[in-house]
C-alpha cells in the first residue's frame, strides 16, 4: 500500500461527506487561523516597538543626576575624563540640558514655547542625526558659548520655508541664534514630531535654565553588550564623585526593550496557548467524528479484513484519513490566517507579515493532532474481529 | 494420500446467549482436497455459514483443530491469518460485499494491494480476472451502477485475482434471479474444471446439484457427506426440476 494511494483513499473519503469533514476541520482551522494571526499581530506590535527604540538609539545610555541639595555634582569634565578613561566602551558623552523655552523667529509676530535641548558637539553622532544643510555644533560653539543653533524641519517650514532657513536668526528667551544647520527630516515635518527640535550649545543652555549644575548626560556605547559594563562604569564614577549611586540613574534603551521584549514574547505565548486550546477541541472534535467513522465503516474493515489487510493496513488507512483532514483543516486554516493577519495588520497600521516558522509550525502541529487524535479510533478499526465486522448491520 | 487442503477435527462452535447454548457446529469433521468442488447444504440456522467462516479463517473455533493445508490455524498470529486470507482464500459472499467508494477495477486490486505487489501488476491481474468474468468494459464503474449478476461477477473476479487455493462462496447466488444464478453457478464449475477448488454453501437444492461432493449440515452435525446425486433430497430435486422441463 503506497503513500499515494493512501492519500487517494482519504481524499475520497473526504470527499464524500464534504459538510461533515468541513465542520470537523472547522476546529483545526480556527485554531491554526488565530495562532497565526496572532503570532503575525504580535509581530508586528513587537516589530514597531522595537523600530521606535532602535530610533531612539540601541546604544544610549541617560544618565540622570538628582542632586538633592548636594554640595558636588557630576560636572561634564568628570564626564569627558570617564570618556577617556574608557574609550574603549564610550564613543561619546554629551551633556544633555533640556529646557523650555520661548521661541520667536523675526518673521512672525507671535512667540512660541517650545523645548530646546543643550549639548556639546558629538550629540549628532550619538543621536545618528543627519544634517542636511550646514553643519552640526562644532568644538567652538561649546567651548566659546556661541549664540547658534541647529533646527528640526518643523521650525524650517513654519518660520521660513524650505531651504531658507540657514543663516537666518532665531531668538531663544529674547536672545538671537544663528541658525548653522538644518536636520533631515524625519517624521514629515509634523508638529511635536523628531522634527521639531532645536540644539544650541550646553553651555549656553546651561547658562539659561536656572539651575546651572548638569544632571542629565547621554551616552554612546560602542558595543550594545557592553551596556552593563557601561552602566557600572558610570555607577562607579559617581559613587567616587558623590559618595554614592544612589542619586545617579542610568537608563539603557537597549534593557527598556530586552523589557519590553519579554513581555510581548510572554503576552504573545499565552495567546498562542489560549488559541492552542481551540486546536486541543479541534482535535477531540477529529477523534470523535473518526469514532463514529469508524462504527460506520464496520463493514468496510471486515471486507478489507477478508481480503487480508493487516491490521497496520486498516491503522495507517484511519490514521492517514485524520491526518489529511486535519493537515487540510490546517491548509485551509493558514489561509485563513494569512488574509486575516493582512486585513488586521491594514486596519491596525502595523506592518503584519504571517511568519513562515508559524506556518510551518501550525502546519504540523495540525497534521499531527489529527494523527494522534486519530491514533485511538485507528486502533479500534485494526482491532476489529473480522467476523464481528463482516456481520455488522 | 495427498495432505487435505481443509481438515475439520470434531469443530464446535459454541454461541451461550444467556443461559442457553446455541451448538452452531455440534462436533464436525471433514475434509477437503485440492480440486474439489463441495456444496455444504442445510436449512437457515443449520450452522453452513459458521462453518464457513471457520474455513476461511474469519472465526475461530470453540473447540477442535482445524488443519490448513496441513497447519493448525490456531497457532497462527493475526498477521498470518491475514496473509492466509490474503493468498490462499477467495471469499464470495451472498451480498457481494463490494465497497461502494471503490470502482470495479479497484475493488478487484484491494487484496493484490493487500499483498504488496506493484501498482501495474495489480492492475493487469485484476484485469485479468475481470476478463475471465467478462467485465473488463465495466472496470470504471462503480458497484452501484452494476446489476446484481454482474456485482456477483466482480465480486468472483476479486476472489480469483488472487488466484487462492480455495474459493469460498457462502450463498453466491441467493440474492439473484434464477437464469443469474445458473451463470453464475455455470461459471464456478467451469471454474472447478480448471482446477480451483470451490466450497459452496447454499440452502437451494438445485444449485447444490451443480457440486460434485454434498456436505448436508443439520443443527450443526453432519447427516450426510458424499456425492450430489447420493443425497436423497437433491436426486429428487432434481427428478421434479428435469420433469418440469420435460413437460414445458
Ligand atoms: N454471533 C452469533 N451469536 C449468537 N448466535 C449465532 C451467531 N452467529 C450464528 N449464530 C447462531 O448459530 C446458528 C448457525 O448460524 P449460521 O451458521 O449463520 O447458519 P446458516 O448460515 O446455516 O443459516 C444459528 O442458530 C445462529 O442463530
Ligand atoms: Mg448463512
Amino acid at each position: 500500500m503506497n503513500i499515494g494511494k493512501t492519500l487517494k483513499l482519504a481524499i475520497s473519503s473526504i470527499l464524500s461527506n464534504k459538510m461533515r469533514s468541513f465542520l470537523t476541520m472547522l476546529g483545526i482551522i480556527i485554531g491554526v487561523a488565530a495562532v497565526i494571526i496572532l503570532v503575525s499581530i504580535m509581530d508586528g506590535v513587537t516589530g514597531q516597538v522595537t523600530d521606535t527604540f532602535e530610533s531612539i538609539g540601541m546604544n544610549n545610555l541617560s544618565v540622570m543626576v538628582t542632586s538633592r541639595g548636594s554640595t558636588r555634582a557630576i560636572e561634564p569634565e568628570d564626564m569627558y575624563a570617564l570618556l577617556d578613561e574608557h574609550s574603549d566602551t564610550f564613543s561619546y558623552i554629551s551633556p544633555n540640558v533640556t529646557l523650555n523655552a520661548v521661541i520667536k523667529a523675526p518673521t512672525e509676530t507671535d512667540s512660541d514655547t517650545g523645548s530646546v535641548t543643550g549639548v556639546d558637539e558629538t550629540y549628532d553622532e550619538i543621536k545618528r542625526l543627519t544634517v542636511e544643510q550646514g553643519r552640526f555644533l562644532q568644538y567652538v560653539d561649546v567651548s566659546k558659548m556661541l549664540k547658534v543653533c541647529v533646527i528640526g524641519t518643523y521650525y524650517e517650514q513654519e518660520y521660513y520655508g524650505r531651504g531658507k532657513a540657514l543663516g537666518e536668526t532665531i531668538r531663544i528667551n529674547g536672545q538671537p541664534y544663528t541658525i548653522v544647520g538644518v536636520f533631515e527630516e524625519q517624521a514629515d515635518s509634523a508638529e511635536n514630531s523628531s522634527d521639531q527640535c532645536l540644539y544650541i550649545p550646553y553651555t549656553n543652555a546651561s547658562k539659561m535654565s536656572w539651575n546651572t549644575t548638569i544632571s542629565s548626560y547621554t551616552a554612546y556605547v560602542t558595543n550594545t553588550d557592553d551596556i552593563d559594563k557601561a552602566t557600572s562604569i558610570i555607577k562607579q564614577k559617581a559613587t567616587e564623585l558623590l559618595g554614592s549611586s544612589d542619586n545617579v540613574t542610568v537608563i539603557a534603551t537597549k534593557e527598556i526593550l530586552d523589557e519590553v521584549s519579554s513581555i510581548t514574547d510572554t503576552l504573545k505565548m499565552a495567546l498562542v496557548c489560549i488559541a492552542g486550546i481551540s486546536l486541543l477541541v479541534g482535535g477531540i472534535g477529529i477523534m470523535n467524528i473518526m469514532l463514529v467513522s469508524v462504527t460506520e465503516r464496520t463493514r468496510e474493515i471486515g471486507i478489507r479484513k477478508s481480503l487480508g489487510a493487516k491490521k497496520k493496513h486498516i491503522m495507517s488507512q484511519f490514521v492517514f484519513e485524520a491526518g489529511t483532514v486535519s493537515g487540510l483543516g490546517g491548509i485551509l486554516g493558514i489561509v485563513a490566517g494569512i488574509i486575516f493577519s493582512t486585513v488586521a495588520g491594514k486596519l491596525l497600521g502595523l506592518s503584519v507579515v504571517a511568519s513562515p516558522g508559524a506556518i510551518v509550525v501550525a502546519f504540523s502541529v495540525s497534521v499531527a493532532i489529527g494523527v494522534i487524535f486519530g491514533f485511538l479510533p485507528a486502533k479500534n478499526a485494526a482491532n476489529l474481529n473480522p467476523i464481528d465486522a463482516l456481520r455488522f448491520e | 494420500m495427498e495432505q487435505p487442503l481443509v481438515e475439520f477435527s470434531d469443530i464446535y462452535k459454541i454461541y451461550t446467549m444467556g443461559d442457553t447454548e446455541i451448538r452452531a457446529l455440534d462436533g464436525v469433521s471433514f475434509s477437503v482436497h485440492k480440486g474439489e468442488f463441495l456444496a455444504i447444504i442445510g436449512q437457515s440456522g443449520s450452522g453452513k455459514s459458521t462453518c464457513m467462516n471457520i474455513i476461511g479463517c474469519l472465526d475461530v473455533p470453540t473447540s477442535g483443530t482445524y488443519l490448513l493445508n496441513g497447519t493448525d490455524v490456531s497457532t497462527l498470529s493475526d498477521n498470518q491469518l491475514a496473509e492466509i486470507r490474503n493468498e490462499m482464500l477467495g471469499f464470495i459472499f451472498q451480498q457481494y460485499n463490494l465497497l461502494p467508494k471503490l470502482n470495479v477495477l479497484d475493488n478487484v486490486k484491494l487484496p493484490l494491494m493487500y499483498r504488496g505487489l506493484k501498482d501495474s501488476e495489480q492492475t493487469a491481474r485484476a484485469m485479468e480476472a475481470l476478463d475471465r468474468v467478462g467485465l473488463r468494459d465495466k472496470c470504471r464503474h462503480k458497484p452501484s451502477q452494476l446489476s446484481g449478476g454482474q456485482q456477483q461477477r466482480v465480486s468472483i473476479a476479486r476472489a480469483l485475482a488472487g488466484s487462492p487455493s480455495v474459493i469460498l462462496a457462502d450463498e453466491p447466488t441467493g440474492a439473484l434471479d434464477s437464469k443469474t444464478s445458473r451463470e453464475v453457478m455455470d461459471f464456478l464449475a467451469e471454474l472447478n474444471q480448471n482446477g480451483n477448488t470451490i466450497i459452496l454453501i447454499t440452502h437451494d437444492n438445485s444449485i447444490a446439484a451443480t457440486a460434485k461432493r454434498v456436505i448436508r449440515v443439520h443443527d450443526g452435525k453432519i447427516i450426510y457427506d458424499g456425492p450430489a446425486d447420493g443425497d436423497d433430497i437433491i436426486r429428487s430435486t432434481v427428478l421434479s426440476q428435469k420433469e418440469k422441463e420435460a413437460a414445458i
